[in-house]
């Protein structure tokens, strides 16, 4: 390499040095990192939403029985404690086959805790005198759950939605050891090839990513609950 | 329930060959218990006093959740990746070094927010007569609050440790000591056998260690009921949904 004194030589030369801040390579390897990041945005999608789809039909009756509460809050607690990196095997010996599921099933698997425990909290919240009412102006214990309690529990859901969001989005690089880890996939490989810029970049995006779906969440929250905005402080 | 891949792994689990020598199951799980064990001291050192003094002083309830939100946000492998990538003292000659400080960094979130919480929920009248019998600082913080927030230093420590197991597991990903390395070793060879007995162990330690911490917070915890405890990973419940979590601090 000759000294010559150009723009890219400079850029490059942080490459070669492999510098753990290298604008070069986030400029050369945009396509891989923009790859690895949607699929991590959708393992994480993947994960939360099954997470939802099994917690809200036992949120509703947790929420109306103390053992089934008790039972399946404790189960999720133990559950939650299985280390990620041996609950993705686990799930191939239960019969799943080797593929993004295992990653999907198992991170669902921890939101179940947090989103159970938020779903029940939100559903017992809602007032008496409401319910009431609703049953007064002759809903249907169907209808009732749907337009009524489910609404008034949405905010302390959608907080546990992102509490769960948060902790999956740092879960799903765990995945990359079995090459389904999307920004997780770059971190490993990284390691495996010491490149120091393409393990720091990774891992920023992954905390900018758990921020930015933070933001967007807390948002959410609020517009739902149009009715705190006055008292919101 | 895949038959032949459990058949497998039950073998791989009952070979004596897998029971002695260097590397062998006995020696990985005791690598993975006094690793687990000293991050969970030292993470203890260091949150403890802090905890302890901040909530006797009533501040820093902005530091307990931001810790605690740090804690959540980033990933555990990315730590360990980074730490053994660095150079001096740490590295990948060190990476016993370096898998004992990552362990320790994720443990002293749930024991710092845990025991904060617990010494701020004591009851302000109760350390209020307390001083009115004239106890010093000191001795309100060790004989009233301290006793009374027990429970949820266990329940800290619970947290921490079951996040220490889970962290030491991964540090398997970078070579690092303890049970994970059979999930690794197994994945790699393509020894379903290997990976799934060694995932089996590593769960069947986690559980062990979770069911029996448990047992110990039920035991400290007086008459109350168990559910008064904060838990910073599943959740200390943000039910005035218009705040961040962990506002109740």
């Amino acid at each position: 390499m000759s000294w010559s004194v150009h723009a890219t030589s400079v850029a490059e030369s942080c490459l070669q040095r492999n510098a753990w801040v290298c604008p070069a390579y986030v400029r050369t390897r945009s396509d891989i990192l923009l790859e690895a990041l949607v699929e991590h945005v959708w393992l994480t999608f993947g994960a939360v939403a099954l997470g939802l789809v099994v917690a809200l039909p036992l949120g509703v009756l947790a929420s109306r029985s103390q053992l089934v509460e008790t039972g399946a809050s404790s189960i999720a607690t133990v559950l939650y404690t299985i280390p990620s990196l041996a609950m993705f095997p686990l799930l191939l010996a239960v019969g799943l086959p080797f593929g993004p599921s295992i990653v999907v099933v198992g991170l669902a698997i921890y939101t179940l805790g947090i989103l159970l425990r938020n779903i029940v909290v939100g559903l017992r919240g809602v007032p008496e005198d409401t319910l009431d009412a609703a049953t007064g102006m002759g809903l249907s214990a169907r209808r009732r759950l749907w337009s009524v309690e489910l609404p008034l529990a949405l905010p302390a859901i959608l907080a546990g939605v992102r509490i769960a969001t948060v902790s999956t989005v740092a879960l799903v690089t765990v995945g990359g050891l079995f090459g389904f880890g999307g920004l997780g996939n770059r971190i490993i490989t990284g390691q495996q090839t010491r490149f120091n810029a393409e393990v720091l970049t990774a891992t920023a995006m992954v905390v900018v990513l758990a921020l930015v779906l933070d933001g967007l969440l807390l948002l959410l929250e609020r517009r739902v609950t149009p009715w705190a905005r006055g008292r919101a402080a | 329930m895949n038959d032949s891949v459990v058949g497998a792994a039950v073998g791989w689990l009952v070979d004596p060959a897998n029971w002695s020598g260097t590397g062998s199951i006995p020696v990985r799980l005791w690598q993975h218990v006094w690793i687990s064990g000293l991050a969970v001291l030292i993470a203890s050192a260091v949150a403890l006093p802090v905890a302890l003094v901040l909530g006797h002083l009533g501040r820093g309830g902005a530091l307990a959740s931001t810790v605690a939100n740090l804690g959540r946000a980033v990933p555990t492998l990315a730590v360990l990746v980074l730490l053994v990538l660095s150079p001096e003292p740490f590295g990948i000659r060190n990476v016993v070094t370096c898998t004992v400080v990552a362990l320790v960094l994720f443990a002293v979130p749930p024991i710092l927010t845990n025991a904060y919480a617990g010494i701020r929920a004591v009851d302000a009248d109760l350390v209020e007569a307390a001083r009115g019998m004239g106890l010093t600082g000191p001795q309100v913080l060790f004989r009233v609050e301290l006793p009374l927030a027990v429970p949820l230093v266990v329940a800290g420590l619970r947290i921490a440790t079951a996040q220490v197991i889970a962290t030491a597991t991964i540090a398997a990903i970078i070579a690092g000591p303890g049970l994970g390395r059979f999930i690794t070793a197994g994945f790699g060879n393509q020894d379903t056998a290997q990976l799934i007995g060694g995932a089996f162990l590593v769960a069947t330690f986690a559980v062990v260690v979770e069911v029996a911490f448990q047992l110990l917070q039920r035991r400290l915890t007086p008459a109350r009921s168990s559910r008064t405890t904060v838990d910073p990973v599943l959740a200390p419940l943000p039910v005035d949904t218009r705040q961040p979590d962990l506002t109740g601090f």
